[in-house]
């Protein structure tokens, strides 16, 4: 049955329409859980609060799951599901850099946007910095090129990687996802701080 | 007073609902820098058009005619901001500030802010996506890469908290 779009069951012109409502049942989810201040954000760094943490491996775990269920009910083709490409090492030079930007700047793109929604001016220069970042990014493309396109494992699956099914895979996931959730309750009681 | 969110892992639970959504009916998953790449590369083009269609990363997105503003997460992310405002609006947190740590200037947030934009910015295009459609998306999926831009974004940004700690404890 599913993916709808793909598969010409909704037509290609509603793919739009379903991509803003999409949008903003995610801007919705994130405005609530806190994601529209940095300093909800950063607290995880500090232990102080760990929402990023337990909304993020929250919402990870369901949507897998749900993907997993879908799957084996026939309601979605998995093959048609865009999983995202490998490339080992800019993934993590990437990851590295987009990590500092996190502690430095407060906010990673998709939560600035929504704190930007509520008013605050720091998410609106953050923004800012990330289109002036991406400018950067493409306007000297040729210099970074080669290390963007190194390490071309192609499309594996972590479950593949490990040589284990996808169902043995959530398990592992929801167990780590149990003990982080564990450590950040703890944290939240060691690290308190002061609302600002 | 205490500021009033919703329980975090209810949260959570709604925001994997949207993702498997975004999954069953499109066949993808949530982004974000994308969607600025879009509006970047648009605003470029027409103030430089060949410019950008020679460019070796930008040329791609305007290639025969397109329209970069004409994608699933450019609509995708004005609805984050359409959702955000609801739900801003729904719990009295519309306000135009600087939220800042009060040891620390409203302009030294705004410049780390910068700061920390720009290096998201290029860093979410090194990584083929940010933390929505790398980290979380990929996760989802079991993509490999997923997983390992999550824990470089996240241990790295554990690994410089001490180095930034004054800017927020």
């Amino acid at each position: 049955m599913g993916p709808l779009v793909p598969q010409e069951i909704i037509g290609q012109d509603w793919n739009m329409l379903i991509a803003f409502i999409i949008g903003i049942g995610f801007g919705f989810a994130l405005e609530q859980a806190g994601f529209s201040s940095s300093r909800k954000l950063a607290g995880l760094f500090y232990g102080y609060d760990t929402v990023v943490l337990k909304v993020f491996f929250t919402a990870a775990v369901t949507a897998m799951l749900g993907l997993l269920y879908f799957s084996l009910f026939g309601w979605i083709d998995l093959n048609l599901v865009y999983v995202n490409p490998t490339f080992i090492w800019s993934a993590i030079g990437g990851g590295v850099i987009m990590g500092a930007g996190f502690i430095i700047g407060g906010f990673c793109p998709g939560t600035s946007v929504c704190a930007a929604a509520i008013g605050k001016i720091d998410a609106m220069i953050f923004l800012a910095g990330v289109v002036i970042g991406i400018f950067v990014f493409g306007e000297g493309y040729p210099l970074w090129k080669e290390f963007y396109n190194s390490g071309n494992l192609g499309n594996p699956k972590i479950s593949e990687i490990l040589g284990v099914s996808g169902g043995v895979m959530a398990l592992l996931v929801i167990i780590a996802a149990g003990i982080m959730f564990w450590i950040g309750e703890w944290a939240e009681k060691k690290f308190t701080r002061e609302e600002y | 007073m205490k500021t009033k969110y919703m329980n975090p892992y209810l949260a959570g639970l709604m925001l994997g609902l949207v993702l498997l959504m975004a999954f069953f009916f499109s066949g993808r998953g949530l982004g974000a820098s994308g969607a600025f790449k879009n509006l970047l590369v648009a605003s470029e083009h027409i103030v430089a058009a060949e410019h950008v269609e020679t460019n070796g990363y930008f040329g791609k997105y305007v290639a025969d005619g397109k329209n970069p503003l004409n994608s699933w997460l450019s609509f995708e992310i004005l609805g984050v901001l359409v959702g955000g405002f609801i739900s801003g609006a729904l719990s009295g947190r519309l306000k135009i500030k600087v939220e800042h740590f009060p040891k620390i200037t409203a302009n030294k947030r705004l410049t780390m802010a910068l700061i920390g934009g720009v290096l998201f910015g290029f860093g979410s295009q090194l990584g083929r996506g940010c933390t929505s459609g790398s980290a979380l998306t990929g996760m989802a999926v079991l993509s490999l890469g997923g997983f390992i831009t999550m824990a470089a974004i996240f241990g790295t940004a554990f690994g410089l908290a001490y180095t930034f700690r004054k800017n927020w404890i």
